[in-house]
């Protein structure tokens, strides 16, 4: 098996991997990086998104030999309760979720559309939160907080 | 007038579970461990009982460490539903602390030697006059809360309380936004290894021949477990697991299956079943005096739970003792299903609750348990975990039941209603394991000598019925039959769906009285109010309807539409108004609702599930639906199977009728039936049309439109 080499949120890791196998299997297995959730296995529910680059993107079906030398980021990457990302504080804040097992992507792909667009209308957030799904309801709440984790960055 | 009251009682979980330890103990330094049977299932509890624990104790909230429930050590609260988990565990958690505190208080009175009454407590530190003081953890020693709770304790009066009644942050959120791992599916146990299922889609099928050879030559198995009907395999990896099961599918031989009705009639379909009649309840009027009557008939699909999660479980044997670690919403109640299948005491068996993702009901948590179970067996001691496939979850786990309700609204010569019939066509509501002498468990039924496939039953009225839940009106009217037919045959499976029958229901009874007020030229908030005696009913109606400054000026493809229901008709009382656009198509722009539970333990919390109920119910109006072909379930993808989206979520206004006086009750399942009835009501007033058979699709609009042209 060919060693795929690829930042993990700032890190190089270098895994024998088969090249079609998943990066959410890598991550999740031997990585033990299991912020991205498995939901679907077919890039429609947004549980497992990871940034690569500034997109968030399904890593259910990424194929590993797509991530060599990609710079890959989860929500492990996005910030520590110590030193919160703005969106973190901002999804405490408003209690943005009920069950929370669509929150990881949700994160991921609020800070996608932060790092391309700080300021960002409410039309935008939800266009950009349209690919993840969530069943409990929370939408509302999380489309107040990115706007906030927003307005925080701007001032800050 | 006696001046006698009725002996004091203990509340229902606490009567069950007597021993004040099970609930409550001081630990460590400084810390209290909470102890509730009701489990995390994304809808807060655990905080909102912290809360109710703290208050009672005076400690603050963040001394309490709440504990998973385990058929090891917690009391026994059944299932965690039907939005009684504030009103059971709730109110045995106050009592109990109450208690707790009383006797730490009577302890500190003789160490101290003051009066009990003139010692005040503060973050767990008893104090009097004079500067003494000692605390709950000094005096843990000399304290015994291995004692049977006692009827009659007085808890805090609402006044007092300064935690329960606040909106408290949620104590699991940070966990999930800094990626601590919390959920079953993220818990790394030592050695774990994967276990996958082999199933076919196909109703009905049986496994009758299993070549394991391709199986067997995939690098990292673990084994292939089969019992009859079910197989699966183990291995050191998901993928491998995966690798493992695609190839053991190709070796598969299964029975024929059964057939499944038309979905494109499924009224017809319910109403020609075997069923089983229960008049749900009867009203006789003095006099008849209807000189016309309304017939309507009413239906909703199949829907599914449709959780982010597939089902996932892990089990680990011990020589013969085996531990599961499950999502499920009853530990108690899969361990004695597991117990009847793998013919084992139940205290061979340790079910521990870990969260997963919300549920809205009896999805395939309990299933994929058994599943863990019977594949572990073959991992040589080795925990196995087990995740459903999306396209599993979607086919095989319990839907909530299709239903087709029909009203006769009989009516006099002004178009007042002088009787009403209500009559349900659905399965049973409920297939949860642990109530039958019979397992309800997928698994169960596949394996080599296996048991019936659980047909799905409806709770009694007293526990507030199934199909029937919320069928009997509300409003005061002269003469009611409310029937109920429960099918006695199930193609499609079915179980617990939040609300079981009370959306479908809600939905007949909020669409025709609108249409009646229509019919009378009156406005249907006044028509409603006119009707209800329940000042807490009539008090949320008119909450709701000052909110969205009832009604707004007519404008060209806007509608409004209202709906009302006490959950059960005797939980939260809710009511919605919609505001939606449409042309052929709908969109929900804004739902108001107003939302009395009594007591709000955590009023955030409250909105959050009034809130995330309302966009669920408009996500089932608009949108779900569960489709199936004459041989299997179709609507296996999010594809096939599509949710409301962030773009198209509208806006939601609570408000909360604060009644910090009465005991609470529930939030999580009031808001969908007057969110449905109100989305409907809103398309006539926008389209001019009444859909009667949900989903609201476009399709549907412009049949409707059609026909009324």
């Amino acid at each position: 098996m060919p060693t795929i080499r690829f930042q993990l949120n700032g890190a190089t890791v270098a895994v024998d991997a088969d090249p079609d196998q998943a990066l959410l299997d890598v991550l999740r297995g031997r990585l033990g990086t299991t912020s991205p959730h498995f939901g679907c296995g077919a890039g429609e529910c947004g549980a497992c998104y990871v940034m690569v680059g500034d997109r968030a993107m399904a890593s259910c079906d990424m194929p590993m030999w797509s991530v060599a030398d990609k710079q890959i980021v989860t929500l492990e990457g996005l910030g520590t309760a110590e030193q919160p990302h703005p969106l973190q504080r901002a999804f405490i804040s408003e209690q943005a979720m009920q069950c929370g097992y669509c929150v990881s992507g949700i994160l991921i792909s609020a800070a996608a559309l932060l790092e391309r667009n700080p300021s960002p209308s409410e039309a935008e957030v939800r266009a950009a939160l349209d690919r993840n799904l969530c069943r409990c309801g929370s939408h509302n709440r999380m489309v107040r907080a990115v706007l906030r984790a927003a307005s925080e960055m701007a001032t800050s | 007038m006696s001046a006698l009251s009725p002996a004091p009682k203990l509340p229902v979980s606490l009567a069950a579970n007597p021993r004040l330890s099970s609930w409550v103990k001081f630990t460590g330094e400084g810390r209290v461990a909470i102890s509730p049977g009701k489990v995390e299932i994304g809808q807060g509890i655990v905080t909102a009982l912290a809360q109710i624990a703290a208050d009672e104790l005076d400690v603050e909230i963040g001394r309490i460490e709440m504990i998973r429930a385990s058929t090891a050590a917690s009391p026994n609260e059944g299932v965690t539903s039907g939005s009684l988990s504030i009103q059971q565990s709730g109110r045995a958690l106050r009592h109990a602390c109450a208690e707790a505190r009383q006797r730490f208080l009577a302890a500190a009175s003789e160490r101290l030697g003051v009066d009990a009454a003139l010692l005040a407590v503060e973050d767990g530190t008893i104090s009097g006059p004079g500067n003494v003081r000692t605390s709950y953890w000094e005096l843990a020693g000399d304290v015994s809360l291995d004692h049977d709770a006692i009827a009659g304790i007085v808890a805090k009066s609402s006044a007092t309380r300064s935690i329960a009644g606040h909106s408290v942050q949620r104590v699991d959120i940070p966990d999930k936004v800094f990626a601590r791992p919390r959920f079953i599916h993220d818990h790394a146990l030592q050695g774990l290894v994967h276990g996958r299922v082999l199933r076919l889609d196909v109703s009905g099928a049986r496994l009758i021949a299993l070549d394991q050879g391709a199986a067997r030559a995939v690098s990292g198995l673990v084994a292939i477990v089969r019992d009859g009907g079910f197989a699966g395999v183990v291995a050191d990896s998901e993928a491998a697991a995966e690798a493992a099961l695609k190839a053991l599918r190709k070796g598969a031989t299964w029975s024929a299956g059964e057939a499944l009705p038309d979905e494109n009639d499924l009224a017809g379909f319910l109403r020609s079943q075997p069923v089983e009649t229960t008049v749900i309840d009867t009203k006789a009027a003095a006099t008849t005096k209807a000189t016309r009557t309304l017939r309507r008939q009413y239906t909703r699909p199949y829907i599914a739970h449709g959780s982010i999660a597939p089902s996932c479980a892990m089990a680990r044997w011990d020589g013969d003792r085996v531990h599961v670690w499950t999502h499920s919403q009853g530990v108690y109640l899969l361990r004695a299903d597991l117990a009847i299948v793998l013919k084992l005491p139940v205290e061979d068996i340790v079910v521990e609750h870990m969260e997963g993702a919300g549920c809205y009901g009896h999805n395939a948590a309990d299933d994929v348990a058994l599943d863990a179970v019977l594949l572990a067996k073959a991992a040589g001691g080795r925990p196995v975990r087990v995740q459903w496939s999306r396209h599993d979850e979607m086919s095989h786990a319990p839907f909530g039941a299709a239903m087709a309700i029909e009203i006769e609204a009989d009516l006099d010569a002004d178009h007042e209603i002088v009787g009403w019939r209500h009559a349900i066509w659905s399965n049973g509501h409920a297939a949860r394991p642990g109530r039958a002498a019979q397992p309800a468990l997928l698994a169960a039924s596949e394996i080599a000598n296996p048991y019936p496939r659980m047909i799905s039953t409806n709770p009694s009225a007293a526990n507030g019925g199934g199909g029937d839940r919320n069928s009997v009106p509300l409003y005061d009217l002269p003469a009611w039959t409310i029937t109920s037919h429960r099918l006695l045959t199930m193609p499609v499976r079915t179980s617990a769906l939040r609300t079981l029958g009370a959306q479908g229901n809600v939905f007949a009874i909020e669409s025709l009285l609108d249409e009646i007020a229509a019919l009378r030229g009156e406005d249907p908030i006044a028509f409603r109010l006119r009707h209800l005696r329940d000042e807490r009913a009539r008090e949320v109606i008119r909450a709701a309807a000052r909110r969205a400054a009832w009604k707004p000026e007519k404008r060209s493809g806007i509608g409004h539409g209202t709906g009302f229901a006490r959950y059960k008709n005797t939980g939260a009382y809710c009511a919605a108004i919609a505001e939606i656009e449409g042309t052929d198509e709908v969109r929900v722009r804004r739902l108001t609702l107003a939302i009395d539970v009594g007591e709000a333990i955590n009023p955030d919390g409250v909105i959050n599930q009034i809130e995330g109920g309302a966009i669920q119910a408009t996500s089932w109006v608009l949108k779900e639906r569960v489709h199936f072909d004459r041989t299997r379930i179709t609507s296996t993808s999010w594809a096939d199977y599509p949710i409301l989206t962030f773009s198209e979520v509208p806006a939601v206004d609570v408000e909360i009728i604060p009644r910090p006086e009465i005991d609470p009750v529930g939030a999580g399942e009031a808001a969908h039936g007057p969110v449905t009835a109100a989305i409907a009501n809103a398309v006539y007033d926008c389209l001019g049309v009444r859909l009667r058979d949900l989903p609201i699709t476009r399709d549907k609009i412009i049949a409707a439109m059609e026909l009324a042209s």
